[in-house]
């Protein structure tokens, strides 16, 4: 359970404040898979960033399973990241010339998991994520970039996350290895995960089942996202 | 995080960069390699000079003309410019004092000294027969100077094996020849045994002559330049040294003493002292290229930090604290250091051994000065990689996950 309580994000620098949210409520139940959709400059990275405890909000609430992590302290929200958010970026951040196995069980370093349960929850993470078996052992730069999305995803399964944060997953990806990043997100929505995924994009934001729209620091809209089959016609 | 996996990332970024990481190891390997090769000619330079003056004998107290100067300035073993003790000083100190067990006078100064058309400029010493029990020495062919010698003022010398091979040659029995110190004939009775030592105290480079015939015709007065006194054992060094003076000053009649008394140990602290200060700087001389290789150390872990901020941010976004980061970059800054210790103490090790197999100089590569490398080069890794790491664990994970 996530619940964002009046949040507000301030910037400031000597050319003065900038305020980048404008008191954010909403909840986001377990399971759901909702969107963050905005144009460029609207707040949505702060958001993400506070979502996924990177940042903490210059004043409101961020409850993440009832623990108010706006309080936290760096080394705290460490913890949290560690635990409980699972990260995928847009340009991936993979270990160059590491193992895709090695990239994947990277968080269960940070957690102390031992060797052999490292390996194994990877290789489960990874089937998961849709990753082929064969190139567990190959390295990270040999990788398509489709390839590279679904070790992120896997390595953002692999501790078992409340929470998967997926930050313009598909902007580095041609459109069809986009569709099938999207179906992974969808599939493992489907196994129980809840998934944020901020995007700018309509098209991508409609394969979430809800979609919350920002536009200068505020949410101008909450809605159920319309079928896959209408995002497909906004897209041709 | 695991140590096993701390040690993992660390070879795996190294070696990543084959070349950079070698090159800065190199810097360590040169720092800690000369520091140990100077150190080792340092204490090398100390263990050679020690073992020269306890050649000397044993139980050996000097008595030289001149007033007593502070320690630490007094290593002249020539002749001092004032002349104050005689042979009767030293015939009294034998007969007074019963500490002494023996006591040799002697007057020395350096000659030209010329045989069948070779010549060698060497130490010419006036001595007693008591000589050869002060000083350990022991005769290889012929004789020693004897008492007979000494009261008759005989043109006899018996020569050190360095002066036999300048003068006569390789494997030459010069017992028996004639040898021309300052133009007077001497005839040479016997060869001293080999006692080592190089240089400045080479007592193999030395001529002996009865003391009387070197103060009638080479120094031309009645002056010695050093009493040599053994003393019956050890304990009984303080005693024989208090005696001495004692008798000496009342010789002399004096209240302020006109000589300047020292034993063995002496000699060997205040020559430590000077060795310890050559250890120390050269020591110190190759200290500053082992900062310098630190310095590349801090600039190769700088470079590292930027070229990863990206992955540090996704560390840091996966949940790597402060220190998780902060260690991986200690660690790989003194696993570099550490390899460049380890080489660098091989290096250094042939380096001391090159130097004296090449350079005849003795070298000693003792533990302290390789426990001191090692510690220094960890030292160094923690130093220099201490700034590099912090930087990188205060990164903003959010900044550096953007960083281009």
């Amino acid at each position: 359970m996530i619940e964002c309580r009046n949040i507000t994000k301030i910037y400031k620098s000597e050319a003065g404040e900038t305020i980048a949210l404008r008191g954010v409520s909403f909840k986001i139940k377990d399971g759901e898979f909702v969107a963050i959709i905005g144009p460029s400059g609207s707040g949505k990275s702060t958001l993400m960033h506070i979502l996924g405890a990177l940042d903490t909000p210059t004043s409101g609430q961020y409850l993440l399973n009832n623990q108010d992590v706006a309080k936290f302290s760096d080394d705290e929200l460490a913890d949290i990241r560690k635990n409980q958010i699972g990260f995928v970026f847009q340009s991936f951040n993979l270990l160059p010339r590491t193992t895709v196995l090695r990239n994947v069980m990277l968080p269960l370093v940070y957690a102390n998991v031992t060797k052999e349960e490292r390996e194994l929850r990877a290789k489960t993470a990874l089937t998961n994520a849709g990753f082929d078996q064969s190139h567990f052992y190959h390295l990270s730069n040999q990788l398509s970039g489709g390839q590279m999305q679904r070790v992120a995803i896997a390595r953002a399964l692999v501790n078992n996350p409340t929470l998967i944060l997926a930050d313009e997953p598909t902007g580095n990806l041609d459109s069809k290895t986009g569709d099938i990043v999207l179906e992974t997100f969808q599939k493992l929505n489907e196994q129980g995960r809840t998934i944020i995924l901020i995007t700018h994009e309509k098209y991508i934001a409609e394969h979430a089942k809800r979609v919350i729209e920002i536009k200068d620091g505020e949410i101008v809209e909450d809605r159920p996202a319309q079928s896959s089959t209408a995002a497909r016609r906004i897209k041709e | 995080m695991l140590i096993n996996d701390l040690f993992q990332e660390t070879s795996s970024a190294l070696l990543a960069n084959k070349a950079r990481s070698g090159l800065t190891i190199l810097g360590i390997v040169i720092g800690i390699g000369s520091v140990i090769a100077m150190i080792s000619v340092g204490q090398g330079a100390q263990s050679s000079i020690q073992s020269n003056i306890e050649a000397l004998g044993s139980n050996l107290i000097m008595v030289m003309p001149g007033a007593q100067r502070s320690f630490g300035t007094q290593v002249q073993m020539q002749r001092g410019s004032a002349q104050t003790l005689t042979l009767e000083d030293a015939e009294a100190i034998a007969a007074e004092v019963d500490t002494v067990k023996a006591v040799a006078p002697q007057t020395s100064g350096r000659y030209q000294v010329t045989a069948k058309g070779t010549n060698t400029n060497t130490s010419v010493t006036g001595i007693t027969p008591s000589y050869l029990e002060v000083r350990n020495l022991e005769i290889d062919s012929g004789s020693f100077i004897s008492e007979q010698n000494v009261s008759k003022t005989a043109k006899v010398a018996v020569i050190g094996p360095t002066v036999s091979e300048d003068l006569f040659g390789e494997g030459a029995d010069p017992v028996g020849q004639t040898i021309r110190i300052n133009k007077i004939n001497f005839k040479v009775i016997g060869v001293t045994k080999s006692k080592g030592g190089s240089g400045m105290t080479n007592q193999d480079d030395i001529i002996l002559i009865p003391v009387s015939t070197a103060q009638q015709f080479l120094t031309g007065n009645k002056y010695v330049s050093t009493i040599y006194v053994s003393a019956i054992d050890q304990d009984s060094m303080t005693e024989a040294q208090n005696d001495i003076t004692s008798l000496l000053l009342s010789r002399h009649n004096v209240s302020v003493a006109d000589f300047s008394i020292m034993n063995q140990s002496d000699i060997i602290a205040s020559a430590s002292s000077i060795t310890n200060t050559l250890t120390i700087l050269l020591g110190a001389i190759a200290g500053i290229s082992l900062v310098v290789g630190g310095i590349g150390i801090m600039n190769m872990m700088l470079t590292t930090v930027t070229e990863r901020t990206r992955e540090i941010g996704l560390r840091k976004a996966i949940g790597a604290k402060k220190k998780d980061i902060s260690s991986q970059f200690l660690v790989e800054a003194v696993m570099l250091t550490f390899i460049g210790g380890i080489v660098g103490i091989v290096l250094g090790w042939v380096l001391a051994w090159g130097v004296s197999y090449f350079g005849s100089i003795t070298t000693k590569v003792s533990i302290t000065s390789i426990l001191l490398a090692v510690g220094v080069s960890a030292a160094i890794g923690i130093i220099f990689g201490y700034y590099p790491a912090r930087k990188a664990s205060k990164l903003n994970p959010i900044e550096a996950l953007r960083y281009e």
